[in-house]
């Protein structure tokens, strides 16, 4: 049967994400997951041919790529085993500044972006103090006579801080105001980390799984008045903005996950004899892979659709939430059903699975807690009582 | 200098590959890739026009059906400048023979200096493509290219062959087919792929080459498989297991068989 049109690009995507994983297999995460080291060398090739550039509009040097593009690359990456958490803030980050940087932000940065010379895959959000709860950061610019921002404050879970040239930092530039929405009073800054020489101090937070993620003290930071994003005081509306692409982006991510832990599971209970019959034979072996099949597959359906609505620019908050919600869940399914059908062997380091099995455990809590996207289903669409 | 490359589209190696029961031929319905030999081909061009030749233009060529667009895609963000493709239905079936004839008939066409091919097709296997072409268009013909340098209106080509290599000149026109040892093929980068619908492509059918289609496709196909059948069976497996004998046993077997003295 002849491809359509969509199809064709998506197995050219493909094809081409998974040509270069293959240049990555497991024993290249293992031995970086043994020493908790960041994948420089995969990630500078993703940059290099312009993979984590894919949504920047090719007047700038990226690709030009749609959501649903982007999607699949990241897809691609976990569905070949390797690790799209790594990068992918490469690629969706730079949206605040595509969508409300201004024309000199714009011409200054994104090709750097594009071509990977400057890497903004830092995301200075989260506070020991306020996880779910973003409006309650406490980190403070505070505006000077002549324009500039001098910043002071302590970020959390900060991935890739150290493999960054550049961080998107969410901080307070003005206590809540009467008459203003509640959300009103924080602003996104670009702040140049090979200029903030000693005014930021970062330490890594060894995690369950490889993730490069940081604390960082902010004392003093001084930014020119060029380094806000869009205008003061509507921050929190900026970062929404990118959530919904963040979410799908997430969801891809997932349901690439989940077809690696069903596609390794099946195979290896068609091949694996005890009892002298094929363990897929046994239902307990064979229906929770199946199960776990269906489920990533009805999320994949959800995360288009969500990628759908979001490139006819239609609101796509409650799909985007339902991708990434059913998406995590699926792959964890997926990842449990594949350890336990791999028995002891699932457990060993040289199979990936332990080590897929901890990486995709973070897509339920971060970047959001499933718990959260219940909530805002809960409020939002089923528009039951808050709790937030 | 204006070079061809014959492509084919085969299927993913890495699949498990079926045959129609009915006509004998390999079921094609499933994924679909460049054939990985022809990628060498496609890179042996790429770096003449990286380096000696850089006025270089890159035809890709392939026979096949009307959904083989992907794979001319891929060729095309591998390096090519713009595709000539021979879909007709009256191809299908095509033996070696047919599909020699609409190729050499298609390249005639193109006037080129030099015709690369892969060393074989993944999925048929035949590794004589490029005689055959060669043969139909009357150019002189050097197969298992493992290098490949420019002369004055010739190529000079260094052959692996058994005992170590023979180096060959030709005159252009002629054709060459790659070993896979020549060259690691690059994968291409992002805005290659998405860069290679924008190329020229150019879709010919057989009456636009003037091919009388009953010398070609299943009607002037001059052979036939007659029969398909696995390949025999190992004989049996020895399990050696260690209890501290193994090695011992290992080399036994080794001596017996005559592979070590
Ligand atoms: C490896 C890793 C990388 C990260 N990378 C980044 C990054 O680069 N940048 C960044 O800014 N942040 C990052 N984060 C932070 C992440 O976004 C937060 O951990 C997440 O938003 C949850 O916040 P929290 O950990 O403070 O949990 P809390 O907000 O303290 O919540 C604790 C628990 O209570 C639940 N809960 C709270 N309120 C409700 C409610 N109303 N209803 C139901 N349940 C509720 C939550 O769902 C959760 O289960 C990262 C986190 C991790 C673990
Ligand atoms: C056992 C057997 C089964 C076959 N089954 C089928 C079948 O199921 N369906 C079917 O359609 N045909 C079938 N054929 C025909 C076969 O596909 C053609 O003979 C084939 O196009 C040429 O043979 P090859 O690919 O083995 O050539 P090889 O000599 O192995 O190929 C060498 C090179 O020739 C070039 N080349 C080969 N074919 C093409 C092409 N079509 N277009 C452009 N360049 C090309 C490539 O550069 C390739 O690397 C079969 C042939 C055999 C022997």
């Amino acid at each position: 049967m002849a491809m359509t049109e969509t199809q064709e690009r998506e197995s050219m995507i493909r094809e081409g994400v998974a040509e270069l994983c293959k240049q990555f297999p497991g024993e290249y995460w293992r031995e970086l997951d043994r020493e908790q080291a960041y994948p420089t060398e995969f990630v500078r090739r993703l940059s290099e041919d312009g993979w984590l550039g894919a949504l920047i509009p090719e007047q700038y040097g990226g690709g030009g790529l749609s959501e649903s593009d982007a999607a699949i690359i990241l897809e691609e990456i976990n569905h070949q085993g390797c690790n799209a958490g790594a990068c992918h803030a490469q690629m969706y980050i730079m949206g605040t500044v595509l969508r409300h940087g201004s024309d000199e932000q714009k011409q200054q940065y994104l090709p750097g972006i594009a071509s990977g010379d400057i890497r903004l895959q830092a995301f200075g959000v989260t506070e020991p103090d306020a996880g779910s709860n973003t409006l309650a950061i406490r980190t403070r610019a505070v505006q000077q006579d002549d324009g500039s921002w001098v910043v002071d404050g302590q970020k959390i879970w900060t991935s890739r801080f150290f493999h960054s040239d550049m961080m998107l930092l969410l901080a307070r530039t003005s206590e809540p105001v009467e008459g203003k929405p509640k959300w009103w009073g924080l602003s996104t800054f670009l702040v140049d980390l090979r200029e903030a020489d000693g005014a930021i101090e970062a330490k890594e937070i060894r995690t369950m799984m490889n993730h490069a993620t940081c604390e960082v003290f902010i004392k003093n930071l001084k930014l020119p008045a060029e380094a806000l994003v869009g205008e003061e005081g509507m921050g929190f509306r900026y970062i929404l903005d990118g959530m919904n692409a963040e979410r799908i982006l997430i969801a891809a991510e997932c349901v690439g996950d989940g077809r690696w832990f069903i596609e390794k599971g099946a195979a290896y209970a068609s091949e694996r004899e005890v009892f002298g019959k094929k363990i897929g034979s046994n239902q307990g072996v064979q229906f929770p892979l199946a199960r776990a099949h269906a489920a990533v597959e009805a999320a994949d359906l959800m995360r288009r659709r969500a990628s759908e609505l979001f490139e006819a620019g239609e609101p796509c908050g409650a799909e985007g939430n339902m991708a990434k919600l059913l998406a995590s869940e699926a792959s964890w399914q997926a990842a449990n059903a594949c350890l336990d059908a791999h028995g002891g062997f699932g457990f060993a380091e040289e199979y990936d699975i332990e080590r897929k099995f901890r990486e995709t455990r973070l897509y339920m809590t971060a970047p959001i807690n499933n718990n959260l996207v219940l909530a805002f289903l809960g409020q939002h669409v089923l528009k039951m009582p808050r709790s937030y | 200098m204006r070079i061809a490359i014959c492509v084919k589209e085969v299927p993913d190696p890495t699949a498990e590959k079926r045959i129609d029961e009915g006509t004998k031929r390999l079921v094609r319905s499933g994924e679909n890739t460049l054939n990985p030999y022809d990628r060498h081909a496609i890179e042996a061009a790429v770096r003449i026009k990286e380096g000696p030749a850089p006025d270089t233009e890159i035809t890709i060529v392939t026979v096949g059906p009307a959904t083989a667009t992907r794979s001319v895609d891929r060729a095309l963000a591998q390096g090519g400048d713009q595709s000539v493709h021979v879909a007709d239905d009256a191809a299908a079936g095509s033996d070696l023979l047919g599909t020699a004839r609409i190729l050499a008939a298609a390249l005639k066409r193109g006037g080129y200096d030099l015709i690369l091919l892969g060393q074989q097709a993944a999925d048929s296997e035949s590794y004589v493509m490029a005689g055959l072409v060669a043969e139909l268009l009357e150019l002189p013909c050097v197969t298992q290219a493992a290098s490949i340098e420019l002369g004055d209106g010739s190529v000079t080509v260094k052959r692996q062959v058994e005992s170590g290599y023979d180096t060959v000149k030709a005159t252009t026109p002629c054709v060459v087919s790659v070993s896979d040892a020549i060259n690691d093929p690059r994968y291409p980068p992002l805005p290659a792929i998405m860069g290679a619908k924008r190329k020229p492509h150019e879709v010919l059918t057989l009456a636009d080459l003037g091919i009388d289609a009953s010398t070609v496709g299943a009607a002037g196909a001059a052979t036939s498989v007659a029969a398909l059948s696995k390949p025999e069976g190992r004989g049996d497996t020895i399990v050696i297991e260690d209890d501290g004998s193994a090695a011992a046993q290992i080399l036994a077997f080794l001596v017996e068989k005559k592979v070590v003295a």
